[in-house]
């Protein structure tokens, strides 16, 4: 049996609009095992996006309970949950999101820098996974002067420098024309392949079957879980 | 940490340089603000040590009395009369014998006489006086001696030059032993002073284009020119009786000199009928020119305060505004693993980062300032270490009082906002 990374027990998460309520999560339940390559998809508005801040600690549910690795989320101080970001989770966001006044080594850097023990072989595994993602040549370039392909693979040098738990993309793609979002997409497959836990978001049903598994949402509730047949 | 401290700080600085216009016009406030403090402390103190060190020249343990023309007697018309005004030595007795706290009482006498050596003619100014002088007021020799109790005792035609009038006289050469004539009298030069600030309190005399002093023992001064003197003064003669024109009273301990200046001022207020006197405390003139200074120093201490606080703000105002122009960066490094604290010293450096530049560069200006002023206007100033480091200390602390709320607002942003944030 794999071991649970994430796991949501009946979760809820409500907006509070003036006097109305809004449930973007309504009694969400899923659990998320080891290695797993998941992708999560509905309409928009279906909460996906809001799924994902509770998956990544960014969010608490307004009740229900969340776990990563058997350890309890929602009643985490703030502090302790800025520092379980910095190590079990790892964000690609759809507009990459990197910090413009820093060279890309110094973004792939930074989340290391948030600790208080910082590994000392840092700038090392920095630049190994700059190598994964075919970067090495770029390293003291600014964001601006890269490609959007290539800022996204900045991104996910950034998200891996932790050795995080889960990887969490939220239409990752989304900005790329369909040549760049098919190399990330095999970036994905190979880390797939090398055992880390992946979560994409998505509304493109094709990048949506490259993932193992399916979350659909719809309405804040879960619709189906479907395996997808590669 | 300390590794963490550092990429902190080159972050900042960097963000810092991304605009580097406005970062420039945000430290001008506290540049300003520095520099005027530092300037205006230098400046405050130069000139506060100038008027202390004239007053402690006058003897801060000395009280000095001295006659001065009553008003009456200047209104006068008469073309030729004689007006007697001022101390006496009946006056020096009772200082001497019945004050409380005296140590001893020195008597002066100003000569309205032309001094001469060959073709070299002024007018400084003539004291006749007694030995004990130059120990009472501190005046250090140069070569030679002062007067002594064998030329007051014997009326001996001596005296003892000012160094600017034995520069005058004899550019030249020594004037030990020279002859000087005074009036006409020969008097022969003992000794040469060294040289001394001139003071507010005497000016050279009128007409005269030699400063400092002559003395001569006051018993040869009584001998040749007695008590009445004749003045020129716009084509009338005017005589003048005087028997003494100072008495300096030195209190036999600092703490004795506020009671033998009531003493003084009492004695002189019962036995004179008019007032034909002053009564001089230069320790007086030291607290005033100390509580000058504490009003001064207030004065200044609020005009900085004002102007930092103007330039403290403007910091803030930037700082708040770049904290929300960088929303997004923060909902990112929170994204990835930033706590709140991490976010607050983060703005914190670069608040501090631009006020201590800016109080740096306040410095080196209000270093300047002074240099300027005394290069130009020959005032005194002076840059104590203090009045720097205080500047420095207090740029840094507006950077980190004037940085804390936006760095606070920064740091309690929700992550999921920010990052949602164009
Ligand atoms: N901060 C908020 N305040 C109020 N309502 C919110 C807030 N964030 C999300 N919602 C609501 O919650 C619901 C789910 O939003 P969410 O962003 O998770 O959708 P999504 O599935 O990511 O959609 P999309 O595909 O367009 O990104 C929506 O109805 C949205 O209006
Ligand atoms: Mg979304």
């Amino acid at each position: 049996m794999k071991t649970i990374v994430a796991e949501l027990r009946d979760v809820r998460r409500v907006y509070q609009m003036g006097a109305t309520q809004v449930a973007a999560l309504d009694g969400v339940s899923c659990a998320f095992g080891q290695g797993e390559y998941w992708s999560i998809m509905g309409t928009s508005g279906s909460g996906k996006s809001t799924l994902l801040n509770i998956l990544g600690c960014l969010d608490r549910a307004t009740s229900g309970s969340y776990t990563v690795r058997g350890r309890e989320v929602s009643t985490l101080p703030d502090d302790e949950l800025s520092t379980l970001r910095g190590r079990e989770i790892g964000f690609i966001f759809q507009s990459y999101n990197l910090i413009p006044q820093l060279d890309v080594l110094e973004n792939v850097l930074m989340p290391l820098q948030y600790r208080d023990d910082p590994p000392p072989d840092a700038e090392e595994r920095a630049m190994h996974l700059l190598g994964r993602v075919g970067l090495s040549e770029r390293i003291h370039h600014r964001p601006t002067e890269l490609s959007g392909g290539q800022q996204q693979r900045v991104a996910i040098a950034r998200a891996l420098v932790t050795d995080p738990a889960i990887l969490l993309a939220d239409e990752a793609t989304g900005n790329l024309d369909s040549k760049t979002a098919l190399e990330i997409l095999d970036l994905f497959d190979e880390l797939h392949r090398e055992g880390k836990t992946i979560l994409l978001v998505t509304h493109e049903p094709t990048v949506g079957a490259r993932a193992e598994r399916t979350l659909r949402l719809k309405d804040g509730k879960v619709l189906e879980v479907r395996e997808n047949r590669v | 940490m300390k590794h963490g401290f550092q990429a902190v700080l080159r972050t900042g600085v960097r963000s810092l340089l991304l605009h580097k216009l406005r970062s420039i016009l945000t430290t001008l406030g506290v540049l300003f603000g520095v520099a005027s403090v530092v300037a205006m402390l230098a400046i405050g103190e130069g000139a506060s040590e100038e008027a202390q060190e004239q007053i402690k020249k006058l003897g801060s343990q000395n009280v000095i009395l001295r006659s001065v023309k009553p008003p009456e007697n200047l209104a006068s018309n008469e073309s030729t009369r004689v007006s007697s005004y001022g101390l006496t030595d009946t006056d020096l007795q009772r200082v001497r014998e019945s004050f409380p706290g005296v140590r001893r009482a020195v008597p002066v006498r100003q000569l309205a006489q032309e001094v001469r050596y060959g073709d070299r003619v002024g007018n400084p100014r003539v004291l006749a006086t007694v030995p004990e002088y130059a120990d009472v007021t501190g005046r250090p020799l140069s070569e030679g001696r002062f007067l002594s109790t064998e030329d007051e005792r014997r009326r001996l035609n001596v005296c003892v030059l000012g160094y600017e009038v034995a520069r005058y006289l004899l550019p030249f050469r020594s004037a030990i032993g020279e002859q000087i004539k005074i009036g006409a009298e020969y008097f022969t030069c003992v000794g040469v002073l060294l040289p001394r600030v001139p003071l507010s309190g005497d000016p050279p005399a009128p007409g005269s284009e030699v400063t400092g002093e002559v003395f001569l023992p006051l018993s040869t001064g009584r001998l040749w020119f007695g008590d009445t003197q004749v003045k020129i003064r716009s084509g009338s003669r005017e005589m003048e009786q005087v028997e003494l024109h100072e008495i300096i009273a030195e209190a036999s301990a600092p703490e004795n000199v506020p009671m033998l200046a009531a003493a003084s001022r009492e004695m002189l207020t019962r036995r004179h009928k008019q007032k034909d006197y002053e009564v001089v405390v230069p320790l007086e003139l030291l607290l005033r020119a100390e509580e000058t200074k504490r009003i001064f120093n207030i004065v200044l201490g609020s005009i900085a305060g004002i102007s930092l606080l103007v330039g403290g703000i403007g910091i803030m105002n930037v700082m708040l505004a770049t904290v929300t122009e960088r929303t997004r960066e923060i909902g990112i490094r929170r994204a990835l693993g930033a706590q709140r604290r991490h976010i607050v010293v983060q703005f914190l450096v670069e608040t501090v980062v631009l006020s201590v530049g800016g109080g740096l560069l306040g410095i080196m200006l209000g270093v300047g300032i002074p240099w300027f002023v005394e290069y130009w206007f020959g005032m005194r100033t002076v840059v104590t270490p203090e009045a720097p480091i205080l500047a420095f200390l207090i740029s840094a602390g507006i950077g980190v009082i004037f940085g804390l709320y936006p760095a606070w607002r920064a740091a309690r942003m929700d992550p999921v906002e920010a990052l949602r944030h164009e």
